[in-house]
């Protein structure tokens, strides 16, 4: 190996760097994509969970929306009022008031309340005891089955099984919907935090094939709807449904229940 | 001409599959095959990256490295760290390029980009191409097949592992030991295409 090998390949090599270097740099310029500084600002306020729960791709995005003005600066679910004040506070509008929500499990057909149709032994996953006849083992057809797929789904810790049958942790549980979206027996909803009274429980039959199902289960008897003055539950399509506007949660269609499937 | 390029990119992809028989560029072959959607972005990626890297880097041998080039010396011991240079600064490049003109695909493959800089697969293909094929556009093929190889293999690993998650996995064999396995099969069965006679 002479010196001249030596010497061309030092020099080689630094051409190369150099020209690669002012390559980048320039290229660097060129390219140089122009970052609105609201995107930014925003996107820091934001909590970076990721989860989706406001309805763009991710914190990302929704920062994105919000600077242009597309999204309301109290989108996000997770944050809530904290976050969206100071969202509000780099945009300069009022932040309006968010309500606290948080999701919750509408059945209450633990391994003593709900009867089974059949003994399932197959794969621990909603989805998938769901597509078999009767959607799933318990007799309800409407029921939470239990397998724990909203359990996966949540990146908080916020819901669990217990007795058979998904738990919100109202503490944790930031409205995100991932278990909404996950559920595929679609009993879960999202419901105003600290409600006292709401209807556990999603079965669509009507009497007795209800009564057989589950021992809380709902028959569309329709005496929440009697007692209750302020219209805010009805029975609709076999099911009492609570509209949390105009529910006071005074509790006399708890009390009234024959079924004692309001809480 | 035209069959050798078709030989040439049917043996890169399948009979010697760049993960299944090279055992190149496992890394991001296991990393990044949980989930369809991300193997195609990586997939797709990886070709883009193979073709550019090769083309330049093929020029550069010739050119500077080679005996007959500017240097009239055999400068080839200094493929390896020249080649690492230009891949990382193309990566570098690349991702600059789609993020002003191309943002839709510079958000769906994200974080695969830079990692595409440590894929030993897109080394591979340099190194091959500069040493062994005298041909450029033949070399080019080469390379469009082995990328297109790494793509079809990590699409393929995807979705098995999107199949393998309803199923009922022993203890011991959850999460990478299962995929390992799979990974040994999919080798099995890709030296099926050893007996492929062509050319």
């Amino acid at each position: 190996m002479d010196s001249v090998v030596i010497i061309s390949s030092i020099i080689l090599l630094a051409v190369i760097a150099i020209v690669i270097g002012i390559f980048l740099g320039i290229s660097s310029e060129i390219f140089k994509v122009e970052v609105d500084e609201k995107v930014a600002k925003v996107r820091e306020c934001l909590p970076g969970n990721n989860c989706g729960g406001c309805g763009f791709a991710g914190c990302d995005a929704l920062a994105e929306a919000i600077a242009k003005g597309e999204a309301a600066v109290n989108q996000c679910p997770v944050g809530g009022a904290p976050v969206a004040e100071k969202i509000s506070a780099v945009m300069g509008v009022a932040a309006g008031n968010s309500e606290k929500k948080v999701a919750f499990v509408r059945c209450n057909g633990t391994c003593v309340n709900a009867n089974n149709a059949y003994t399932y032994t197959g794969v621990k996953d909603c989805r998938l005891a769901a597509s078999l006849p009767n959607a799933g083992a318990k007799q309800c057809r409407n029921a939470c089955l239990g397998y724990g797929t909203c359990v996966e789904a949540c990146k908080f810790d916020a819901i669990h099984i217990v007795d058979g049958v998904a738990k919100v942790d109202e503490e944790k549980c930031v409205a995100c919907q991932a278990c909404i979206k996950a559920c595929p027996m679609k009993v879960i909803e999202l419901v105003p935090y600290g409600k006292k009274h709401l209807v556990e429980c999603s079965n669509k039959d009507k009497g007795k094939p209800a009564m057989d199902a589950c021992k809380v289960s709902c028959i569309a008897c329709g005496m929440c709807e009697r007692t209750c003055t302020k219209g805010a539950i009805k029975v609709q399509s076999n099911i009492a449904v609570m509209d949390y506007s105009l529910c006071d949660d005074c509790g006399a269609c708890s009390e009234k229940c024959p079924r004692k499937c309001i809480s | 001409m035209g069959v050798e390029i078709i030989v040439a990119i049917i043996s890169a992809a399948l009979i010697s599959n760049v993960v299944l028989s090279r055992f190149l560029g496992i890394c991001a072959f296991l990393g990044v095959s949980n989930k369809v959607d991300t193997a195609k972005g990586m997939g797709v990626a990886v070709i883009f990256v193979i073709l550019m890297a090769t083309a330049v880097t093929y020029v550069i041998n010739r050119v500077f490295l080679e005996a007959t080039g500017v240097f009239k010396r055999d400068l080839t011991y200094l493929q390896t760290i020249a080649f690492i240079l230009v891949i990382a600064a193309l990566v570098q490049f690349l991702e600059m390029f789609l993020k002003k003109f191309i943002p839709s695909l510079y958000k769906a493959l994200g974080i695969y980009l830079p990692l595409i800089t440590t894929n030993c697969a897109v080394l591979g293909v340099a190194l091959t191409v500069a040493q062994d094929y005298s041909n450029f556009v033949i070399g080019m093929a080469y390379a469009l097949g082995t990328s297109g190889g790494f793509c079809i293999s990590i699409i393929l690993l995807a979705s098995i592992r999107e199949k393998l998650e309803n199923n009922d996995i022993p203890e011991s064999f959850k999460g990478k030991p299962i995929v390992l396995v799979m990974a040994c099969l999919m080798a099995i069965a890709f030296t099926g295409f050893s007996n492929l006679n062509i050319g």
